[in-house]
C-alpha cells in the first residue's frame, strides 16, 4: 500500500443521529484504495452506525460520503444500484439468506445485475468460494456450517461482484481465535491480490495489529474520531490516554 | 442497647437548628433495613437544619451504610439543610468515596400538568402522524411495484412466489374445508330450529347459501388466512430484518419491497379467493348433509340452493377476498419490515400484524356492505 494511493472513500462532515439521539458528530476522514481500514471504538460509540450510513442503511442528518466520488447518501434509483454494485458488505451476523443455500446466496446477486447463463453464474459463485477456502460447501444451507465458514459464505457473497471496497461488521465477533486469525488472512490475501479495499469495524486488537493499515478510533464522549494513523505508531506515540490505554492496557494482557 | 451484632441509634434535639444522630454498632444490610424506617421518620417529623451524624460507635459499615449516609445527605439537600458526618473511621470514609455516585443520572423531572399533557398530545400525535406516514408511503409504495409487476411478469420471483402460496394456500386447504364445513352444519342446526315453527326448514339452505357467500365465507377465510400466513409473513421478514438479511438486501441493490413483499402479496391476492371458494363448497355440503338427515332429498337442496342465490352473491363476496388478501399480506410485511430489536421483537411484530389484518378485514368487509347497499348488490 503506497502511501500516496489515491482516496475511493471520503467521509465529509456527517453528523448521524437517530431521533433526536446524536451518535456521531462532524466526521471526517478519507479512505485509500486498496488500504485496510478499521474503524474501532468502544461499544456503543457508534461504528456500525458510522458503517451503515457509507453503505446507504442510514442517513446521515448532515453531510456526504462519496464512494469512488459518487455521494451515496443522495444517491437514488439507478445511481444508488450503481454504486451499491461496486461494494459489498459482510454483516456482524453473516447474514445469509436462510432459505437458500450457498451457491444460490451467492448467485442472487449476479441474476440481479448481470444477464449471464446459470452455469456461468454456478462457475463464478464456485470460483468465490474457493477464494475463501469453501470450495464444496457450495449447496449446504447455511444453517449446516459453522460461524466461522458462514462468515467466509458471507464474504464470498460480498465479492460477487468483483467490488472496490468490501465493508465487514466485527468479522471477529463470535469466532474462537484461530478462527478468527483464519479471517484475518484471507482479508489480508484477498487486499494483496485482488487490491480490494477494506473497511472493518471490530475491537480485537489482535485482528488490528494483524491487518490494519490505518485506523480510526471513535468516541463516546465527544461523538468524534479521537485519533487516526496507523496502530503500531498510535500504541508507541499516541498522547491521548484512551488511546494509550486502549492500545497498550489489551496488547501486555493477551 | 449495645449488642456486638446489632446497630442503634440515638436522637437528639440541640436546639433550634441544630439536631444530632448519634449511629452505633454494626451497619450492615440486615441492621440497617431495620434502622432505615425509624431514622427516617425522625428527619420528617423534626426536620433538621443542621444534622450532625456521630458515626464514631460504627464499627462495621458496608455498602448498606454508606447507602444510608448518602440518602441522609440527599434528603437534607432536599430539606434544604445539611448534613456533617463526625468522627466516621477513615476506612468507611474510603468506602464513602468508592460508592459516592455523585450526580445521580435523574429521571427527566416531570413538567407540571398543564405543560405536561399538552406536550404529550403533540408527542404522541407526531409518533402515530410518522407510523401513519409510513404506512400510507409503503402502501403507495407496495401498491407501484405491484401495478409495475403485474405488467412486467419476468421481473417477478416466480419460484418465490409459487413456494408462498403452496405453503399459504395448498397447505391451508384442509384447515379452511374443515372450517367451512363445520360453519356450514352448525349454521343449518341453528336455523332449522326457528325455521321449523314455521314449516319453512327447506329456507335453512338458502340462509346458509347465502350467508356464506356474502359474508362468512369471505370473513372466515380472511380469518384463518391471517392468523396462519399473515402472521408468518411477520415473523419471516422480522426474522431476516434481525439477521441483518434485509439489510443484505438493500445493500445488494435489491429492494426487499420487490424481493420480499411483492411475491407474498401476489400469492395471497391469488388463493384468498381460491380458499374461499373451498370454504364456501364445505360449508353448502355441510349444510346439505344436516339437511338430508332432516329427510329432505339433495336435488331438492341443490335446486334450492340454485334459486336463492345468484352470481353476484357469489362474486360480490369474492371480490371482497382479493381486498382481504392484499390487506393481510401487506400488513403481515410491513410489520415485519418493522421489526425492533430484540428477542420478543419478532413475537411483537407477528400479533401486531394479526391483531392490525383482522381490524383491517372487518373495517374493509364494512365499507364494503356500504358500497353494496347502494350499488343494490
Ligand atoms: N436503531 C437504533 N435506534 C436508536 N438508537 C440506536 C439504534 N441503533 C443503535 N443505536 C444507538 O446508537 C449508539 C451506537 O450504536 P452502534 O453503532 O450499534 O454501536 P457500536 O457498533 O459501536 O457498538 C448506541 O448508543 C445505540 O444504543
Ligand atoms: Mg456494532
Amino acid at each position: 500500500m503506497d502511501d500516496n494511493a489515491k482516496s475511493i472513500i471520503k467521509v465529509e462532515n456527517i453528523t448521524i443521529a437517530y431521533d433526536d439521539f446524536v451518535v456521531l458528530k462532524d466526521i471526517n476522514f478519507e479512505v485509500k484504495q486498496g488500504e485496510i481500514f478499521v474503524i474501532l471504538g468502544g461499544s456503543g460509540c457508534g461504528k456500525s452506525t458510522l458503517l451503515k450510513s457509507m453503505i446507504s442503511l442510514i442517513k446521515p442528518v448532515t453531510g456526504k460520503v462519496l464512494i469512488d466520488g459518487k455521494d451515496i447518501v443522495t444517491a437514488q434509483g439507478n445511481e444508488l444500484r450503481d454504486i451499491l454494485s461496486g461494494i459489498g458488505v459482510m454483516y456482524q451476523n453473516s447474514a445469509l439468506f436462510g432459505s437458500m443455500n450457498i451457491i444460490e446466496n451467492i448467485c442472487l446477486v449476479l441474476e440481479e445485475f448481470t444477464n449471464l447463463p446459470k452455469d456461468a453464474m454456478e462457475l463464478i459463485a464456485n470460483m468465490r468460494l474457493k477464494v475463501v477456502g469453501l470450495e464444496g460447501a457450495g449447496y449446504k444451507m447455511p444453517s449446516e456450517l459453522s460461524g466461522g465458514m458462514k462468515k467466509r459464505a458471507a464474504i464470498a457473497r460480498a465479492m460477487a461482484l468483483d467490488p472496490k471496497i468490501i465493508f465487514l461488521d466485527e468479522p471477529g465477533a463470535g469466532l474462537d481465535p484461530i478462527t478468527s486469525a483464519q479471517l484475518d488472512e484471507l482479508i489480508r490475501k484477498l487486499s494483496r491480490s485482488l487490491n480490494i479495499t477494506f473497511v472493518i469495524v471490530t475491537h480485537e486488537l489482535d485482528s488490528i495489529f494483524a491487518i490494519a493499515d490505518r485506523v480510526i478510533m471513535l468516541d463516546k464522549e465527544t461523538k468524534s474520531i479521537i485519533a487516526t494513523g496507523n496502530p503500531n505508531e498510535l500504541r508507541d506515540k499516541s498522547t491521548n490516554p484512551w488511546v494509550k490505554q486502549f492500545f497498550n492496557r489489551q496488547a501486555v494482557e493477551k | 442497647m449495645e449488642g456486638r451484632n446489632l446497630a442503634s441509634i440515638n436522637y437528639n434535639i440541640l436546639d433550634k437548628s441544630q439536631q444530632k444522630l448519634t449511629i452505633a454498632g454494626r451497619l450492615d444490610m440486615e441492621n440497617i433495613s431495620s434502622l432505615w424506617p425509624e431514622i427516617f421518620k425522625l428527619i420528617k417529623k423534626n426536620k433538621p437544619k443542621v444534622l450532625l451524624l456521630d458515626a464514631s460507635g460504627v464499627d462495621y459499615c458496608d455498602g448498606a451504610g454508606i447507602g444510608l449516609f448518602l440518602k441522609l445527605k440527599e434528603k437534607q439537600k432536599e430539606n434544604k439543610g445539611s448534613l456533617q458526618i463526625e468522627n466516621l473511621k477513615p476506612e468507611f470514609n474510603q468506602l464513602m468515596e468508592l460508592f459516592e455516585p455523585g450526580q445521580l443520572s435523574k429521571p427527566e423531572q416531570i413538567p407540571s400538568f398543564f405543560k405536561r399533557v399538552p406536550e404529550q398530545i403533540g408527542k404522541s400525535l407526531t409518533i402515530s402522524m410518522r407510523e401513519v406516514y409510513s404506512q400510507i408511503s409503503f402502501v403507495g409504495e407496495v401498491f407501484v411495484k405491484f401495478l409495475y409487476t403485474l405488467f412486467h411478469l419476468g421481473s417477478l420471483r416466480w419460484k418465490d412466489t409459487f413456494l408462498i402460496a403452496e405453503k399459504s394456500g395448498a397447505n391451508a386447504v384442509g384447515i379452511t374445508a374443515l372450517l367451512g364445513f363445520l360453519i356450514g352444519v352448525i349454521l343449518a342446526f341453528q336455523s332449522a330450529i326457528s325455521m321449523r315453527k314455521f314449516g319453512a326448514e327447506i329456507y335453512v339452505a338458502d340462509l346458509v347459501a347465502i350467508v356464506l357467500f356474502r359474508e362468512l365465507g369471505p370473513l372466515l377465510t380472511a380469518f384463518v388466512l391471517a392468523a396462519r400466513t399473515g402472521s408468518a409473513f411477520a415473523a419471516e421478514i422480522g426474522t431476516m430484518k434481525i439477521n441483518e438479511e434485509v439489510d443484505a438486501l438493500t445493500t445488494m441493490g435489491l429492494e426487499p419491497v420487490r424481493f420480499l413483499v411483492i411475491p407474498r402479496m401476489l400469492a395471497a391476492v391469488v388463493i384468498t379467493p381460491l380458499l374461499t371458494m373451498f370454504n364456501n363448497l364445505f360449508g353448502i355440503l355441510g349444510c346439505i348433509l344436516v339437511m338430508i338427515t332432516m329427510g329432505f332429498a339433495p336435488i331438492t337442496l341443490i335446486n334450492e340452493i340454485q334459486h336463492a342465490t345468484n352470481l353476484t352473491d357469489l362474486f360480490g363476496g369474492l371480490a371482497k377476498t382479493f381486498v382481504f388478501g392484499y390487506l393481510i399480506a401487506g400488513i403481515g410485511c410491513l410489520c415485519g419490515l418493522q421489526t425492533g430489536k430484540g428477542a420478543s421483537a419478532v413475537g411483537d411484530s407477528a400479533t401486531r400484524a394479526v391483531v392490525s389484518s383482522i381490524i383491517a378485514i372487518v373495517v374493509a368487509d364494512g365499507i364494503f356492505a356500504v358500497i353494496y347497499y347502494f350499488l343494490g348488490i
